[in-house]
């Protein structure tokens, strides 16, 4: 992956706007981390291959990113994006690593649904 | 260490048999028995993604795949089964199905031993949910039938509430195959690795300990 390019991004966005996509949606802190940790809430939450339109998108701030797409009826939203890609099935990958590398937060479209 | 007909390693994700279980699986190797590794998930979800990042939540599963094949052949484990469920899904999985998944597998390489985790005290909830997945399909062999099951536990209150671990075995000699399992998931331990092998050299007590002794509770059924 690279550092997200804010204009990049924004671009992949606005190419898989309107159309029928499939999102990855993920955030977490580690199943270890309220074992390392006994005072650290362990949270997290993914979907995969969720089918949906979103009408536009946006990405802002000043890095790391915050993700928003707008769809008819909701919205989908995802913060602390430092990383992207486009891979070789054209899919949007953006994630969020913490200042270890770790993956905390991560957002994916694609036209046809993930593996 | 006794000499085991076969011995049956079940863990739900790559790299769970490196840090615990690796030594104790070359020398059984070395004892000239047969080790089968049964390992649910290719550990998809994992959060390391090497600094800067070069896996991608994508490409994360055939990485960790290639890993786990290559530490299978460091440890000179010949029979390796990849079983092809989902990280971090492991306990939401039918429990009747799984361990029937896993009867199958205990009723095909007839094991003298399974090493597994501890169910409750195994920390990642597809530990605990592979382990009583193990436990169930044993419970369903008739008593005499049933294989020894030892298992890692290594929760914060693990000694407090099932006493110290009954089984200990001194890997010292096999410990470059241990390091080099352990070094096979790169992207998982790369950094661990390097700390832990500097460890070993400055002979630092507490890693040393961690490293050359593998502890297992054997499970009473
Ligand atoms: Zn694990």
């Amino acid at each position: 992956m690279e550092p997200a390019v804010k204009e990049h991004v924004q671009k992949e966005i606005d190419r898989l706007a309107k159309k029928e996509v499939f999102i990855h949606l993920e955030t977490t802190n580690g199943a270890y981390a309220s074992h390392f940790d006994e005072t650290f809430f362990s949270s997290g939450a993914y979907i995969r291959n969720a089918q949906l339109v979103y009408e536009h998108g946006k990405v802002t701030g000043k890095g790391p990113y915050r993700v928003g797409l707008k769809m008819n009826f909701g919205w989908v939203y995802a913060e602390g994006i430092t990383h992207f890609e486009v891979d070789e099935d054209n899919r949007l990958l953006l994630a969020g690593h913490d200042f270890s590398g770790k993956l905390a937060v991560a957002l994916q479209i694609s036209e046809t649904p993930f593996e | 260490m006794e000499k085991e007909r076969h011995v049956l390693v079940i863990f739900p994700h790559p790299d769970d048999e490196a840090f615990g279980v690796s030594g104790t699986i070359s020398l059984h190797i070395d004892n000239g028995t047969p080790v089968t590794y049964a390992c649910l998930t290719l550990g998809e979800m994992g959060r390391n993604m090497g600094n800067p990042p070069f896996a991608t939540r994508e490409t994360l599963p055939k990485i960790r795949k290639e890993e786990l094949e290559e530490a299978a052949r460091v440890l000179g484990i010949q029979d390796l089964r990849m079983l092809g469920y989902r990280d971090k899904t492991v306990e939401f999985e039918d429990e009747e199905k799984l361990a029937n998944r896993l009867g199958v597998i205990i009723g095909e390489t007839n094991p003298s031993l399974i090493i597994t985790f501890y169910p409750g005290y195994a920390v990642h909830p597809d530990h605990d949910a592979t382990g009583a997945a193990v436990i169930r399909a044993v419970k369903e062999l008739p008593a005499d039938k049933r294989p020894k099951v030892h298992c890692v536990a290594f929760s914060n209150n693990c000694e407090e509430e099932i006493g110290q671990a009954d089984v200990v075995n001194d890997v010292s000699a096999v410990i470059d195959r241990k390091i080099a399992a352990i070094k096979a998931h790169a992207s998982q331990t790369q950094l661990m690795a390097a700390n832990m092998e500097e460890s070993i050299k400055n002979q630092d007590p507490e890693v040393l300990a961690r490293m050359y002794k593998e502890r297992f509770w054997t499970y009473k059924i």
